[in-house]
């Protein structure tokens, strides 16, 4: 798959302090990449690098196969940024907000009104952005971000602060442009939100993509112990498996929650209840969630360092 | 670079500027005061007065002035000199402070007001070159300064010959010096002015900070203009043209320098002094 994004040892201080440090990445064309990561580990100033809004000191980015520090006009105008804060003029209304986007990327004023239909703020046009709600300034940000259909987009903690119903607009807007073959990144801490989306995670720390990989396969390096939940009529029968040789652990939480200790294990462990007279209502695979990968991949940083 | 970008950005400034109600009122009783208030105020004074000591206070300070100047001030009487004197050679470039202010208020806002507000990572992450976002600016600061010039001295024009015309024998303002000044010397010293604010503006960190950095920028700018146009007024028309072209070419040049000291690194809150 071709490479939309690729950063290639990139280094940039602030002074004394390295906000990237010898950052290597590749974002595939058409996939949806989440960057996470606590505060300061360099997620936004990946951003801004990606666009040339800052440029690098040392190493090489390239971006829809363009160098960013060279020809980042271009660039910029083939992709979009959300930014944590809108970034809206609140003394002119939305519409003015709009249009003066459409006018500097090229776009058509006839994209205005879908675009701000798309994340339902069109009836908020003809007000003052300074009156807006923070839910309504991050829709018109996204209505603003999508006017000149960007190749990339970069949603920098596009939900922080957000009522539910606009924090859906954003994983809307992330799985719809991901249908169209747009390349996503995604830099978040609010993990439940980025879940299930990712094409690929990378987690970030101290300026470097110290883990990359798929969810899944993540799954399977740092999560070592696959999670089953299994219910009975009687549950008295599943304590059996509390002290049972393939279960590393097992916990009651409306059902029981085992860990085996490989999931080729689980098909014997269920036949077994079923000698012993369990009459099973429920056997899922309990995937680990991308909160719990990320506090199993710090984990495993922490332990290396 | 692109001239319809750069009109962009200078249009949606403007938008911005008309829509500050915190930013006109000032500015509107600035420029009333100096174009209105004070000329109405003084003049009245001087033409309606009956005072024998006031007049031979008027006609000794008739007496201090340059040959030059004496010779060109009309009125046949003390009352009528001195109203012509205070309308050409003392309020007149007094009230040039006034497009000149209006014109730094907005360009000390210009760049650190996005970076304050964080709409500089829009503009950041925006196609537009830093040319485009410096020139922009540039002429969305200079329209309030050139409108405030015309439309401020149009009305002082109306009221000083008003006031004054019907004792000098007729209609005198602008002079010919004047027309000058209005139309070729002031314009540039408010470009000169704003290069060097908006390249303040571009450096610092606060609103605050650029407000205090153009209030050091623009006086010595202000005081220039008042002091070439007080001069010019005592020598002759082409002396004028002179200044306005040497006015011009510092103008461009200031525009040039400031164009390139732009960086988008600046817009994001990188890079600035103070």
């Amino acid at each position: 798959m071709p490479l939309a994004i690729k950063f290639s040892n990139v280094t940039r201080r602030f002074g004394a302090v390295r906000a990237v440090d010898s950052l290597s990445l590749e974002v595939p064309a058409g996939s949806i990449t989440v960057l996470l990561g606590p505060n300061g580990a360099g997620k936004t100033t990946t951003v801004r690098l990606t666009t040339g809004a800052l440029n690098s000191d040392s190493g090489s980015i390239e971006v829809l196969g363009l160098d960013p520090a060279i020809h980042g006009d271009e660039v910029r105008a083939r992709s979009a940024v959300v930014p944590p804060k809108p970034a809206l003029y609140d003394r002119l209304s939305g519409w003015d907000n709009l249009t003066f986007t459409a006018d500097i990327f090229g776009a058509s004023h006839a994209a205005i009104r879908p675009a701000a239909e798309r994340f339902g703020i069109d009836h908020a046009l003809d007000l003052d952005v300074g009156g807006y709600s923070t839910g309504m300034r991050t829709r018109l940000a996204l209505a603003r971000a999508m006017l000149h259909d960007p190749e990339v987009l970069l949603l920098d903690e596009p939900t922080a602060g957000l009522d539910p119903e606009s924090a859906r607009a954003v994983l809307d807007l992330i799985r719809e442009l991901a249908g169209r073959g747009r390349t996503i990144v995604l830099c978040t801490h609010l993990l439940h939100e980025a879940e299930g989306v990712a094409d690929q995670v990378v987690l970030m720390a101290s300026g470097q993509a110290r883990i990359v990989g798929s969810q899944e396969d993540l799954a399977d390096q740092f999560v070592t112990n696959p999670a089953v939940v299994i219910d009975a009529e009687d549950r008295s029968v599943l304590r059996l498996l509390e002290k049972h040789r393939d279960v590393v652990s097992a916990e009651w939480n409306g059902a029981l929650h085992v860990r085996l200790t490989h999931l080729d294990r689980l098909p014997d462990v269920v036949a077994e209840l079923v000698a012993s007279g369990a009459r099973i209502t429920r056997v899922q695979p309990d995937n680990p969630t991308l909160e719990t990968l990320y506090f199993e991949m710090q984990r495993s940083l922490r332990e290396t360092a | 670079m692109r001239l319809d970008r750069m009109l962009t950005v200078a249009r949606i400034d403007l938008r911005r500027l008309f829509r500050s109600k915190d930013y006109w009122i000032p500015m509107g009783f600035l420029a009333g005061v100096f174009f209105v208030g004070l000329p109405f105020l003084l003049l009245t004074i001087v033409t309606s007065t009956t005072s024998s000591e006031l007049v031979n206070k008027i006609g000794e300070v008739l007496q201090s002035l340059p040959g030059p100047v004496q010779e060109n001030v009309v009125g046949e009487t003390p009352a009528a000199r001195g109203a012509y004197m205070l309308a050409v050679y003392l309020l007149a470039p007094v009230a040039i402070v006034v497009p000149l202010t209006i014109s730094s208020a907005v360009g000390a806002h210009a760049i650190v007001g996005e970076r304050e507000r964080g709409t500089g990572e829009f503009l950041a992450h925006s196609p537009l070159t830093e040319r485009e976002i410096f020139l922009g600016k540039m002429l969305a600061s200079l329209v309030p300064g050139f409108a405030a010039t015309a439309v401020g001295f149009g009305i002082y024009s109306l009221l000083v010959n008003l006031k004054v015309g019907p004792l000098v024998g007729g209609w005198f303002f602008p002079t010919p010096a004047w027309w000058v000044l209005i139309i070729w010397v002031v314009p540039p010293f408010i470009a000169v002015a704003l290069s060097l604010i908006l390249w303040v503006s571009s450096r610092v960190r606060s609103t605050a900070a650029a407000q205090q950095a153009a209030t050091l920028v623009s006086l010595p700018v202000i005081f220039a203009a008042y002091g070439v146009s007080s001069g010019l007024l005592i020598n002759p028309v082409v002396a004028a043209l002179t200044i306005g072209v040497v006015a011009w070419t510092l103008a461009v040049a200031g525009l040039i320098t400031g164009s390139r000291s732009l960086h988008r690194e600046r817009l994001l809150g990188f890079g600035g002094d103070g």
